[in-house]
């Protein structure tokens, strides 16, 4: 019988780098997802046209493509990253593509008569959006970021392939190491679907605490 | 590193092989994806909970997994247990599979989207369960589903480069043996990248002129 316990530790390692990676690159994500979002709605031509270039770009290219790219080509142009930094890059820009279009939907969701209160009350574009525009939109991105979150922990188990140790890798490691393809990647599967329902669980959560104070503005 | 243009045409037939198997494996994949999915939404809507409930699970549980350590599954568990897969029919299973999930999401709501009204008349002309779905609920649901599928279908071709990792000789996998073979990895990756973004620049052309023809889904 396998020692078990051993390459349990293993996967566990693993599990810890797969919530790093996601964790960073989900601020990442965010961060992109705000530039570009906003940046689509900007009233000057070149940053609109920079943010739908950047968003097209990584929303018509596979974050594969992406991290292949960036791990393989970027050294040969003088940029030499690490797995996890390569990782990170790659999962942030494409997801930030996908979040960028979400920020995009939401602030235009917003009411016309919103915009016009905001005028009314002589407020400055950048004020009306933090104060007023900002705070509605954000409820209506959160569930689609949670579920953008989601897909980037999904898409975490690709940077397996630039040799970064996380859960994926981990299981074929033990695979390779054992034998044994049943248990590595049905642990690794629990764990998975573990972490995307806390994420889901706690973005839930988190729309209930800011829709407080809230009622009756949108749905 | 220098842009070598004749490299470029030394390797583009291997590519061009890759792009073709790409391009079965998206469309074997999107049937597969078509019929799990109907197959899920169907199942999720019968009257008998223990089987609503269980596909239900089932389908969340594949789509808050990664799609990576899904194809590893199939590919190395199910040879343990006596099912010996050739790399592409696995990989099509596990596109159609993880796809499935997502496409019976759009089943469900062009499902449901389907007036309370029509199902009335159904059972007032008294058709039978069999007749209601094939000539008056499906007919109507399924036109306005057509864009989202497509959308979705187009997601699944940019997650075809992870069959490479169960070893399907797909454009990403032709790529990476011509890099790793004469050690050049810019042009080939450069090229798998613009190959990805023409199709889907392409591809979206065509999503808005489906979108045109039939109308969208509000979901």
């Amino acid at each position: 019988m396998t020692q078990w316990s051993g390459y349990f530790g293993l996967i566990l390692q693993g599990a810890l780098v797969t919530i790093e990676l996601t964790l960073m690159g989900s601020v990442l994500a965010l961060i992109m997802a705000f530039l570009a979002g906003l940046g689509r709605l900007s009233r000057f031509f070149a940053i609109r046209a920079l943010a739908t270039a950047y968003i097209e770009f990584f929303r018509g290219t596979s974050i594969f493509v992406q991290l292949f790219w960036a791990y393989f080509v970027l050294p040969f142009i003088g940029i030499s990253l690490t797995p996890l930094q390569a990782g990170v890059l790659a999962l942030g820009l494409n997801v930030g593509a996908y979040g960028a279009e979400v920020v995009r939907g939401a602030i235009q969701s917003i009411g016309r008569e919103q915009y016009e209160a905001c005028i009314a009350v002589n407020l400055g574009r950048w004020q009306a959006m933090r104060h007023v525009i900002l705070p509605q939109a954000l409820l209506v991105m959160l569930p689609t970021f949670g579920n953008n979150a989601i897909e980037l922990l999904k898409a975490t188990a690709v940077v397996s392939l630039i040799s970064l140790t996380d859960l994926t890798f981990q299981a074929q490691v033990v695979r390779s190491q054992t034998g044994n393809t049943l248990v590595p990647f049905t642990t690794i599967l629990v764990i998975y679907f573990a972490l995307a329902l806390i994420i889901s669980w706690g973005v839930r959560s988190l729309e209930r605490r800011m829709a407080r104070g809230l009622d009756g503005v949108r749905v | 590193m220098e842009w070598d243009w004749n490299f470029v045409w030394e390797i583009m037939p291997t590519l061009i092989e890759g792009v073709k198997i790409t391009i079965l494996a998206t469309l074997l994949g999107s049937v597969l994806a078509a019929i799990v999915g109907l197959a899920i939404a169907l199942a999720r809507r019968s009257p008998n909970k223990g089987l609503s409930r269980s596909i239900g699970f089932l389908a969340e549980f594949i789509r808050g997994t990664p799609l990576l350590v899904q194809l590893y599954f199939i590919f190395y568990v199910l040879p343990d247990i006596g099912i010996l897969l050739p790399p592409l029919v696995a990989g099509v299973i596990g596109l159609g599979l993880h796809y499935g999930t997502y496409t019976a999401e759009v089943y469900r709501a062009g499902i449901d989207n389907v007036p309370r009204g029509q199902w009335e008349a159904a059972k007032a002309c008294n058709l039978n369960a069999r007749q209601t779905w094939t000539h008056i609920i499906m007919p109507q649901a399924i036109p306005p589903m057509i864009p989202a599928l497509a959308n979705y279908f187009i997601a699944m071709f940019k997650e075809t480069p992870l069959l490479s990792a169960i070893t399907v000789l797909e454009l990403m996998n032709q790529a990476k043996s011509v890099a790793n073979t004469y050690y050049r990895y810019v042009e080939p990756m450069t090229l798998v990248g613009a190959f990805f973004l023409v199709i889907s620049l392409f591809s979206v052309v065509l999503l808005r002129w489906l979108e045109r023809r039939y109308g969208r889904i509000e979901r």
